[in-house]
């Protein structure tokens, strides 16, 4: 086998099963290439001889003909997940030296079907960001850059880790988590595949939570069917998660090629805005002509309330994660500040130095709108938005299967372009945060480059615990976008 | 409603008289082998830090679960309490930072509790009764424990009772006086026992009381009121009534006006310190909490669990009155305590139901209460009672044989028939004994017989004889009756 971190996770699935490569060799492979590409800093913690020990395990029970659904396949994990004896940081310095004693559900359906951890993947502080460079370990590289240019670019975030490292072919796969657009937003941005599952499908168990009522574990993949693939295994129902929802777990592979004859696929004019670049609307239409071509019927719908989406999220988000954050006191665990006088002091000083800037500033909108006398006026509208906001989707099922949007208003930015700005920053999120308002599944998927080179991606949203359609949506449009572009292995030089 | 206010109940301060206004705010814990959110075990004293689960301890990425068994015992309270279950309730978070809350919020029961409106029927000196209404009843977890005296430079914290479930039961301002606030917190306890949902140990902290007092003129609209903090015996909430209700007339008499703050009880002053005034009072920031769903009762499980309701307090207390002939006020003790109501029910079946309660309360309770004992820890069974009682109401032992009998059954056990048997305690009503006896003690003593003819009073030194002379088994009426017949003295008027 000649290029083994090429590979998808369906191919290598297949090259293990027929013995034509082994685990050892693949995460070696997978291994080396993490090394060489310290310069993405795509990860902040690399566990080679864990994945060599668990690929190792695999190689026996490949050879043993034990062979569990994902055997033997290498995966990156974003720090958010909690792993039991590898340090989880949540890319925050408060959790620097974390070293969880227990294991996040999801990871732990991973490895009972036989996968290995390479390592836990960069990411936004938090999870709060929209290009990683909230992350205290440093902001990470888009592999992508601008044709004929050397400007690094950010890979999107807050899954910026897992995003790139899936794109520079560091993992086969990878999970991220996705709390306003934190899978899609960076998978549109690295031209790789993201999906956010229904909110329930994936235990939230052992995820450092940022937002409980938003979260949502997702996999984020070279293709459509990968995807498929790894939803199967992350999802599940758990006694220790009462959020999460028991229906049961599809086989979405089995139905990722069924097409879109016959589907009536909802285009939302709420989503063309202003300002964006035209690129984003051509790419778009094209989504649609593609979905046409293949016997799909394309019918406008409208989701009246999308523009009180994006505020109505920034209420809702930093309140939850004013109170999930308060735990991180320096008392337990995590960073404590040194020499203090009080109790008092011990929460400001740990904290303060713990958390990043954007933290900190979430943290503070989330107290301010929780606060007496301002609560109904913030928090409680925002909840009544929020429900309006599921009312224009059930509205828009009743007349079409899936819903075809833009997944960002641009692509990839350069490092430090919007750090000064908040709002441009937020605004990344424009067409993703309304899906996480309403709990739905959604999916990124890579449908074409700007003039620049730069991959952008299309997105399909679908009813609650549909993910099944989703996924054949967006498969269809991944066979029509032949979307084959890689990016140049500068990182390499 | 209340009974009619008594005028011996207002406090004459300088300018006449005072009606104060008490409330109360009860923290029961619940009795459950796991705490509310998480399987920790929850017994009282284990070494500190040793009930501890990760979701108690907050770490990153727990989430709360919870406990059908807590919420079974705050409906069986409920009902318990004659109040509205609430088919829909919601737990939110109070947030507040303190080292013994290692989330940084508790999670309770703010606008949707689990129990509405209910009652609690008080038992006054006099057996006259009033009703105390009840506000709500909602569950919220325990706190831990700080320690500030281990350690001249540090303070500890065990977690053990973080977590754990409490009813957090709110009465209405219904009470007028410390006896009434008492009598409402003895049947507020009585109550929880029968039900099996609160120990009520208040020495450990089971049940702990917030009370709210406040003074007026009678009749007039409600004064400012303070809240006294956890108040931990029944004698310490009189006193901290007495102590705030005569500390805030003589403010207002002073020209002054009460404050609205939050006191606490020092006990071994007396009195109530400041703790904190409105202005310094937490922002909670209440918020539903996102990690669990509204708790949602089956209309079928609260059916099922009143039909498995025990006899109240108030209904044994007139099942008493009514088929046992016993006053209010002796039926009101026997009941206060559902092992004593048991035990009273085995000693008087079939008995003198009148002489069984006299027996329990002088002679039963009044050695335990000598020796610091409850009515579990009883030397002598409910049966071997019920067996001395029998004896002595068909005669086969005086009443004061049956004290002895008590007294050696209490020391050394034993069935009291056989020990009547082997030690010859039966009472001698055979006329022709006493005869005897009587003529002995006549002929012994012909000064005494003289003087007795004269001082007819003296024909009780004879009974003490006769009976000294048959062991304390004659029958006293009897030895009365041949005693006068013999020494020919008038009948008495």
């Amino acid at each position: 086998m000649t290029d083994l971190i090429g590979l998808t996770l369906a191919d290598a699935r297949t090259a293990l099963l027929e013995k034509r490569v082994s685990s050892m060799e693949l995460t070696g492979a997978l291994l080396s290439a993490m090394a060489a590409a310290r310069p993405l800093n795509a990860f902040v913690t690399q566990t080679p001889e864990r994945a060599l020990a668990m690929a190792a395990e695999s190689d026996a029970r490949l050879a043993r003909g034990e062979a569990r659904s994902l055997e033997g396949l290498p995966l990156a994990i974003k720090d958010l997940f909690c792993t039991k004896g590898v340090r989880t940081t949540a890319g925050s310095r408060i959790l620097e030296n974390f070293v969880p004693p227990y294991e996040s559900t999801v990871t732990q359906n991973l490895w009972g079907a036989g996968a290995v951890l390479l390592g836990k993947t960069n990411m936004d502080e938090f999870a709060m960001g929209s290009s990683n460079e909230t992350s205290y370990f440093g902001p990470v590289a888009n592999p992508w850059r601008a044709e004929g240019s050397n400007q690094t670019l950010v890979p999107g975030g807050s899954s910026g880790g897992s995003a790139s490292a899936v794109a520079a072919d560091l993992c086969l796969a990878a999970t991220g988590t996705d709390t306003g657009g934190s899978i899609r937003q960076p998978a549109a941005v690295t031209g790789t595949v993201g999906l956010k599952p229904t909110y329930g499908r994936c235990s939230r168990w052992g995820i450092i939570a940022f937002a409980s009522s938003l979260d949502q574990a997702g996999p984020m993949t070279k293709t459509v069917r990968d995807a498929a693939i790894l939803l199967r295994h992350m999802a599940s129902v758990d006694p220790l998660d009462s959020t999460s929802v028991d229906i049961p777990v599809p086989d979405y592979e089995a139905v990722v090629d069924s097409g879109v004859k016959g589907l009536r696929i909802g285009i939302p004019k709420e989503y063309r805005v202003d300002g964006a670049p035209p690129e984003i609307d051509t790419l778009w239409q094209k989504g649609a002509d593609w979905l046409r071509a293949q016997g799909a019927e394309i019918v406008e719908v409208s989701l009246p309330f999308t523009k009180y989406a994006l505020p109505a999220y920034y209420i809702v988000a930093p309140a939850e994660a004013s109170s999930n954050l308060a735990r991180y006191d320096g008392v337990r665990y995590g960073h404590r500040a040194r020499d203090v006088r009080d109790i008092g002091e011990l929460y400001e000083r740990s904290r303060g130095e713990g958390f990043g800037k954007e933290v900190r500033r979430r943290i503070l909108i989330g107290t301010y709108v929780l606060s007496a006398g301002y609560y109904d006026a913030y928090y409680a509208r925002a909840q009544k938005v929020r429900t309006l906001i599921a009312r224009d989707f059930d509205a828009a099922f009743t007349g079409c299967d899936a819903l075809l949007t833009p997944a960002t208003p641009g692509p990839a930015f350069a490092l430090g372009e919007k750090t000064q700005d908040p709002v441009s920053m937020y605004l990344n999120d424009i067409f993703t945060v309304t899906v996480n308002m309403a709990g739905l599944p959604a999916l990124s998927v890579p449908a074409g480059l700007t003039m620049g080179g730069l991959p952008l991606g299309l997105q399909v949203i679908g009813k609650a615990f549909d993910e099944a359609m989703v996924l054949r949506v967006g498969r269809a449009l991944e066979l029509a976008a032949q979307f084959r572009a890689k990016p140049k292995s500068w990182w390499l030089a | 409603m209340n009974a009619p206010v008594k005028s011996s109940k207002y406090i004459r301060g300088e300018s006449g008289d005072w009606e104060v206004v008490i409330g109360l705010e009860v923290h029961a814990q619940v009795v459950s082998k796991a705490k509310l959110f998480s399987g920790a075990a929850t017994d009282f004293g284990a070494p500190p830090n040793s009930q501890v689960s990760f979701v108690d301890a907050a770490m990153p990425g727990m989430l709360p679960v919870i406990n059908r068994r807590c919420v079974e015992q705050a409906i069986r309270t409920g009902l318990g309490l004659r109040a509205k279950i609430n088919p829909v309730s919601v737990f939110d978070r109070k947030n507040y930072f303190y080292p013994d809350l290692p989330s940084g919020y508790q999670i309770s029961q703010y606008k949707q509790p689990i129990v509405g409106e209910g009652e609690v029927i008080i038992d006054l000196p006099g057996g006259e009764t009033a009703t105390v209404g009840i506000e709500r009843l909602h569950l919220e977890q325990d706190a831990g424990k700080s320690l500030h005296d281990q350690h001249a430079d540090y303070s500890y914290v065990d977690l053990n009772r973080a977590g754990v479930a409490l009813m957090e039961i709110v009465s209405r301002p219904d009470m007028r006086c410390a006896d009434e606030a008492v009598a409402y917190l003895k049947k507020l306890r009585a109550i929880l026992r029968y039900l099996g949902t609160c120990d009520g140990n208040m020495e450990e902290g089971s049940l702990r009381a917030d009370v709210n007092v406040s003074v007026r003129r009678p009749g007039a609209d409600l004064g400012t009121r303070c809240e006294i903090k956890n108040v931990n015996s029944l004698r310490f909430i009189a006193q901290a009534i007495e102590y705030e209700a005569r500390r805030q007339i003589e403010i207002v008499e002073g020209g002054g006006t009460v404050k609205q703050e939050t006191r606490l009880f020092d006990s071994r002053a007396g009195e109530t310190r400041s703790m904190r005034s409105k202005e310094e009072a937490h922002d909670y920031r209440y918020f539903p909490d996102p990690d669990l769903l509204p708790l949602e009762l089956d209309a079928a499980w609260i059916k099922a669990i009143a039909a498995s309701l025990p006899e109240l307090p108030d209904e044994k207390k007139a099942r008493f009155i009514k088929d046992y002939g016993l006053s209010a006020y002796d039926a009101g003790v026997i009941v206060a305590e559902r092992e004593l109501a048991d035990y009273y029910e085995v000693m008087a079946r079939g008995a003198d139901a009148k002489l069984a309660a006299n027996w329990l309360n002088n002679e039963i309770l009044g050695r335990l209460n000598k020796q610091g004992l409850s009515i579990g820890d009883c030397p002598v069974s409910a049966e071997a009672n019920h067996a001395i009682i029998a004896m002595t109401s068909d005669g086969t032992i005086s009443g004061k044989i049956a004290k002895d009998l008590l007294d050696i059954v209490w020391a050394e056990g034993g069935d009291p028939r056989t020990v009547v048997e082997a030690r010859g305690l039966r009472q001698v009503t055979d006329t022709r004994a006493i005869e005897e006896a009587v003529e002995r003690v006549i002929a012994a003593n012909p000064d005494k017989v003289a003087q007795a003819k004269a001082k007819p009073k003296l024909a009780g030194w004879f009974v003490g004889q006769v009976m000294k002379e048959t062991g304390g088994k004659a029958n006293p009426q009897a030895v009365n009756a041949v005693l006068k017949a013999r020494l020919e003295l008038p009948e008495e008027g």
